[in-house]
């Protein structure tokens, strides 16, 4: 470990050395125009941190160092910080002010609305919850958090239970021949257009069999054999289909959050392109 | 298209995985350091030069278009700011081709956030799009920028009966009493569109849930690709449409040009990354590829 630590140093102050130059450069001052240049200095500053913090997550890839930890903690920490700072603004002074006192309304430049008792509820609610940082008094916490959870859960037990069940299975329910005519007129305009009749039919039919089979592979009171095997089988095909879609999707995520990064390291920071 | 470019990226990712194929014959492993510089070079060089491909809506893509653009001018749209800086490379093209689509039409576009950072990221698209773009359009008559709200889906669960029990003022301070956009506005059953843009959580599964399907408010989403098939049940019943991922933000983005011949010197991220994506899942379906073969062959050699 000792033999580590000068190139520890040495990696340190090149760091040090070169987010400084990097700053001067971006900002100008360095140029031969004497400084004359479309960004400031502060934001050369921000420009020039937010590159080297995205450097110093990408160096993960390599192996873990003090470097990501340090961008990672600040990430973690400036983030928790945002959320506290605007919930307060947005909420606390945009909300429960204007509903108490006409004083405070007034203090923070926001319209008094109406005393409103009701919203002191929240207000002991969240007091309750800050007691959990005491270790004697931390189970008045439990209060709160429990009146969270039942809420949370019945709101969205009622939500998923008509979104995501009754409406899905409304959604299956689709004509296995969309405005069918008869045999005639169906090969008359055959088309393979997306908008087309025979496009639209087989669609229905890939929706239909496919939930068929998906719910027939997870029915598991029946020995999946014969024709019950088999509608098995190809449920697992359906199911590996979209799980093969997720992975695709998943990909092309991934791609544009790298392809957001080093488009701002070549445009924003080193000014490669345009 | 660059096709010198082109041709460099292809030769470089045809040299590279060459030697990724040999090694796989011969049975050698491949350090992974070498496969994440290999996959940075194939998103780095089409970035570099600018490598670019055609983009055609697709119908589910295209359906949210026709929706706007069939809305008649003056319809009350609203965009939800549902994601931060983390997601914005993929989700923010299609937030900024929303709100200069809606705004070109004419309509009244009304802003808000259920994630705190999409407060100030609404803030900038307003700062860069909507004063540059349009500088015509007035705060408070065309566009307002409402905020951010805590309480995940119970904001909406409010907000479906009543704005202004969650929302006094927009995002600034001022009363939302005295803006002529939100007159005869008293909640989202109002609105004639609700658009989220995110890929978390809230997000657009949850706009269905909790002011979509509720409220009988036809509703379009914008996602990140992550939760992107998640979404697709929803269409064409529950969702108008839906763009998933970079690759519907280009559509759109595209979509958006042709008919509007005024955006095609402003900036389109969607389509720009659509090169680097390209010859990225390319170089994947190449390992994928590569992968299955050393696998055989090591099988092959062991049995």
């Amino acid at each position: 470990m000792s033999g580590s630590r000068p190139w520890g140093k040495i990696i340190l102050f090149s760091s040090i050395a070169l987010f400084v130059i990097s700053w001067l450069i971006k900002a100008g001052v360095l140029s031969s125009t004497g400084g004359v240049t479309d960004i400031s200095v502060r934001d050369a500053f921000f420009v020039t941190l937010a590159a080297f913090l995205t450097l110093a997550i990408l160096s993960f890839l390599y192996k873990d160092n003090p470097y990501y930890k340090f961008a990672e903690h600040l990430f973690v920490g400036v983030s928790a910080a945002y959320w506290m700072c605007v919930g307060f603004w947005s909420t606390f002074v945009g909300n429960f002010i204007p509903r108490v006192s006409s004083t405070l309304s007034g203090f923070f430049g926001v319209p008094f609305k109406e005393f409103n008792v009701f919203y002191l509820i929240p207000l002991i609610l969240g007091v309750m919850l800050l007691m959990r940082l005491s270790s004697k008094t931390g189970w008045i916490a439990r209060w709160p958090l429990a009146f969270i959870v039942g809420t949370t859960a019945g709101l969205n037990l009622i939500r998923y239970l008509r979104s995501d069940f009754v409406n899905q299975v409304s959604n299956t329910f689709v004509p296995l021949l969309v405005e069918w005519k008869g045999i005639g007129p169906f090969f008359s305009g055959f088309s393979l257009s997306a908008s087309g009749q025979f496009t639209l039919s087989l669609t229905n039919w890939v929706i239909f069999v496919g939930t068929f089979c998906g719910l027939v592979y997870f029915f598991f009171s029946k020995e999946h054999k014969g024709f019950y095997g088999g509608a098995s089988r190809l449920g697992i095909w359906v199911l590996m289909v979209t799980f093969g879609a997720s992975f695709g999707y998943t990909v092309m995520g991934r791609v544009s959050l790298l392809v957001g990064r080093l488009t701002f390291l070549f445009q924003d920071w080193l000014g490669l392109i345009s | 298209m660059n096709k010198v470019g082109l041709l460099i990226s292809f030769g470089l990712i045809g040299a590279g995985l060459l030697w990724f194929l040999i090694r796989a014959i011969r049975g050698q492993e491949v350090e992974r350091r070498i496969i994440f510089v290999f996959i940075g070079l194939a998103v780095a060089v089409p970035i570099l030069f600018n490598i670019t491909f055609s983009e055609k809506a697709s119908p589910i893509v295209e359906a949210v278009y026709d929706k706007i653009e069939n809305l008649s001018s003056g319809s009350k749209i609203l965009i939800s700011y549902d994601y931060g800086p983390s997601m914005a490379p993929e989700v923010e093209p299609m937030s900024n081709a929303f709100l200069r689509h809606s705004l070109a039409k004419g309509h009244k576009v009304y802003i808000m956030g259920l994630w705190a950072t999409g407060q100030s990221l609404a803030g900038a698209a307003i700062e860069n799009i909507v004063k540059k773009e349009f500088p015509e359009k007035v705060n408070g008559v065309d566009y307002v920028n409402l905020g951010y709200k805590a309480g995940n889906q119970g904001v909406l669960n409010v907000i479906i009966t009543d704005i202004r029990k969650m929302y006094l003022t927009d995002v600034a301070g001022v009363n939302l009493d005295s803006m002529p956009i939100m007159k005869n506005v008293k909640s989202l059953r109002d609105m004639d569109l609700l658009i989220s843009v995110g890929g978390g959580l809230p997000g657009v599964k949850e706009w269905v849930q909790f002011a979509g399907d509720p409220g009988h408010i036809p509703m379009a989403g914008g996602s990140a690709a992550v939760s992107a098939p998640l979404l697709y049940p929803y269409w064409p019943t529950q969702l108008v449409g839906l763009l998933g991922g970079i690759k519907g933000a280009a559509e759109y983005e595209s979509e958006l040009v042709r008919n509007y011949p005024r955006f095609a010197k402003m900036p389109q991220p969607g389509v720009k990354m659509m090169g680097p994506q390209t010859l990225a899942h390319l170089v994947i379906m190449a390992f994928i590829v590569i992968g299955n073969i050393s696998y055989f062959i090591i099988r092959r050699r062991q049995g």
